[in-house]
């Protein structure tokens, strides 16, 4: 039921973009110069590097475990 | 030393930086002549700055310790501690640089503040070829604890006394007012302090990892 709900809710908001191609909406990832989307991609960047720093960490555990 | 094998922190480490990542760019920022939104940088280059100053402060406390007790430990948290300041020195140090082109007009310009961030990194430097140079383990150890423990006051006089003393363009020197005085409002001051924390806490984390490392692979030479 969920899973339906969301297909839906994304089709639908896809069928409105398509519409709405080159008028420009109050859509927050568009606003500002799009900085927005640079802030994102930098996000996704730090999460990326700190998820792999914790690998690191973990992998190093897991190492010093053995050692023991 | 317990809490170096725990998360909490590292995961607070994570969140203060992120938080900053985005804050530092959407949140306003006073606007200022010639700084423009490159006034944003002191949210990133600041934090290098003290995060640097934090490790090689940690490395010296602990080649003070292995002084005292001799451990072999103590020695291979400074040496570790050191190799992590050395690369945030390096960002802090490029990234000033990059700010110093669209802010000062020139990459470098022969500031004082840039000449004795040079000297200093070359005294850091100096840290690494002295403990290459010594053979012998506790020979090197104690010599390279006695010059950490001489190398970290004087970088700290070239870097926040001496440039202070003459003209500098960079903020904060030679009657050249820090960003703390004028140009930095409370909104700014909601993301350079998690940024300095969060930092910080990355750069210890980076160096217990290097030291955890070099602990294993001291036991497997040893071995």
């Amino acid at each position: 039921m969920m899973k339906r709900l969301i297909c839906l809710l994304i089709m639908l908001t896809g069928y409105a973009s398509a519409f709405a191609q080159d008028i420009e909406m109050a859509d927050t990832m568009r606003s500002e110069g799009k900085i927005y989307v640079v802030v994102g991609t930098i996000a996704i960047l730090f999460i990326g590097l700190a998820i792999y720093l914790f690998t690191i960490d973990k992998r190093l555990s897991r190492l010093e475990k053995h050692k023991d | 030393m317990k809490f170096i094998y725990q998360s909490w922190w590292k995961i607070l480490a994570v969140l203060l930086v992120g938080y900053t990542l985005i804050a530092g760019f959407l949140l306003p920022v006073p606007k200022l002549p010639i700084l423009h939104e490159t006034i944003r940088n002191v949210y990133f280059h600041v934090p290098m700055w003290m995060a640097m100053f934090v490790v090689f402060g940690i490395s010296v406390w602990y080649s003070i310790k292995y002084l005292i007790t001799g451990k072999e430990e103590y020695d291979l948290i400074a040496i570790e501690s050191v190799n992590t300041g050395i690369v945030f020195y390096i960002l802090g140090l490029v990234t000033g640089m990059l700010w110093a082109r669209y802010a000062w007009g020139e990459y470098w310009s022969n500031d004082p503040k840039q000449n004795s961030a040079a000297i200093a990194f070359l005294l850091y430097c100096a840290y690494l070829v002295l403990r290459n140079a010594v053979d012998e383990e506790q020979k090197r150890a104690r010599i390279s604890a006695i010059y950490n423990i001489f190398a970290f006051p004087i970088m700290v006089v070239l870097l926040l006394i001496l440039p202070r003393m003459t003209d500098s363009l960079h903020p904060g020197n030679g009657g050249n007012p820090a960003f703390g005085k004028y140009d930095m409002d409370s909104t700014m001051r909601m993301v350079f302090y998690p940024a300095c924390i969060g930092w910080i806490f990355m750069a210890v984390w980076i160096a217990t990892l290097r030291y955890r490392i070099r602990l294993i692979e001291n036991k497997n030479n040893s071995l």
